[in-house]
């Protein structure tokens, strides 16, 4: 017996129409429509898509909790062994609701997949479902449609995955040992003579991707500012009494310098392993310059050094616990006044 | 960790010493400082030219939050 796939697509694939259509509710159809045709080709008879549903993308992102609950009603109604969604390939709104749908049908135990642009909103939940990698427009869905197809059936299937670049979703952040046919000296020499020559290699340990904020303007006045000192750099008082490790840190200090003129190897150091930490222990101030913060306040040059810092160490720490911790303290900056911040890193 | 900062509407600068790496994490503003284990201070020199050194350095800092910039700036200190 063929499995029963249920399709997610918004109104434009479904041929109703582009932005001026996007407010429709959802809909159920009986079979398959648009992109679905492709998808139903690629699969031979082995699955088959019983029903589409078609959502317009404004409606989805201004009344999510309402869609969600009919769409899951349908599909909890309907058994199927698999859902599908998309692919949205740069449509923004459209990529969000195929990804969120996805995760709450996926909830219910429901095997799903997506696809879309590595861009698109929607691909921040590669790490909740799997989301095949299509290019930024639909003129991608040659491409697109049987990589989806396939890697859905290998899933109905009970097989197993392959590695993300085998079968085409993104990173999920799931990593498997395995074990590689050449030594990891030779594969390095090897990417190295295809780099030096100019020829295509794939690294196998790719930096994470970083997103990007844009900078706030300028601060007018200095001589009214109130400035914090922030530092990955691990000074703490002397004795670290919030144990902050001196890798990996788990967590950061906020530490009162009000009246504090000058660090000095009797009062602060650092916690940070990783460099030399005879220096940052002789003079904390190389580290986090309270002294100078300290003239140039008596100056009158800045307004004030605000009376905390914030201190964790960056030693290996995860780049996920950084952004929690700066976007915790970031918070308490704000509510302090605090018009800028020096951050410095060892 | 600036980022954050800089999301939460504050301006911030970095100073650090490679600087390739603030600018892959995404800081805006980023001041070049002396060496990993001493960003602010150099223990060859005598105090006193140390401290003048490491204010040099924060005056720097202080007069890249007080310019606009509309992408990831250096501030070269001279």
């Amino acid at each position: 017996m063929s499995k029963r796939v249920v399709h997610y697509i918004n109104q434009f694939f479904a041929n109703i129409g582009g932005e001026e259509m996007a407010h429709i509710e959802p809909e159920l159809r009986e079979g398959i429509v648009g992109p679905g045709m492709a998808l139903n080709a690629a699969w031979k008879g082995e699955a088959e898509i019983v029903n589409t549903i078609v959502c317009g993308d404004s409606y989805f992102a201004e009344h999510e909790a309402e869609a969600k609950e009919k769409i899951l009603n349908w599909v909890k109604e309907i058994k199927p062994d698999f859902f599908i969604a998309g692919p949205a390939f740069n449509a923004g709104r459209y990529g969000y609701a195929c990804a969120n749908i996805c995760v709450a049908v996926q909830e219910l135990g429901i095997p799903v997949l997506t696809g879309m642009y590595q861009e698109n909103p929607g691909a921040d939940y590669k790490e909740k479902i799997l989301i095949v990698a299509t290019r930024d427009s639909a003129a991608g869905m040659r491409q697109a449609a049987p990589t989806m197809a396939k890697l859905a059936l290998k899933i109905m299937n009970g097989e197993k995955l392959g590695a993300s670049c085998e079968d085409g979703y993104m990173n999920n952040g799931i990593r498997v040992n395995f074990f590689e046919k050449e030594r990891g000296a030779k594969r390095a020499v090897d990417m190295l003579i295809n780099k030096l020559n100019g020829k295509p290699f794939v690294t196998e340990y790719p930096m994470p991707s970083f997103d990007r904020v844009a900078p706030n303007h300028a601060i007018k006045d200095l001589s009214k500012a109130t400035i914090a000192l922030c530092t990955s750099g691990g000074i703490v008082p002397k004795g670290n009494p919030d144990h902050i490790e001196s890798s990996s840190a788990s967590h950061y200090g906020e530490y009162n310098i009000a009246g504090v003129d000058d660090l000095t190897s009797e009062t602060f150091e650092t916690a940070h392993g990783g460099y030399d930490p005879i220096y940052a222990n002789e003079d904390p101030d190389r580290v986090l310059p309270v002294d100078v913060m300290r003239d140039l306040e008596k100056e009158g040059k800045i307004g004030k050094l605000h009376d905390y810092y914030y201190a964790t160490v960056g030693n290996g720490t995860a780049v996920a616990s950084a952004k929690k911790f700066a976007a915790e303290y970031a918070q308490k900056l704000l509510a302090a006044g605090v018009d800028a911040v020096i951050m410095t890193s060892t | 960790m600036v980022k954050e900062i800089e999301r939460a509407g504050i301006p911030v600068v970095h100073m650090c010493t490679v600087t390739p790496i603030s600018m892959t994490v995404g800081a805006n503003r980023i001041v070049p400082t002396i060496a990993i284990p001493h960003p602010l201070g150099n223990p060859a020199l005598s105090p006193e030219e140390e401290k003048k050194l490491r204010r040099h350095l924060v005056e720097r800092a202080l007069e890249a939050l007080t310019t606009e910039v509309e992408d990831q700036t250096i501030f070269e200190v001279k």
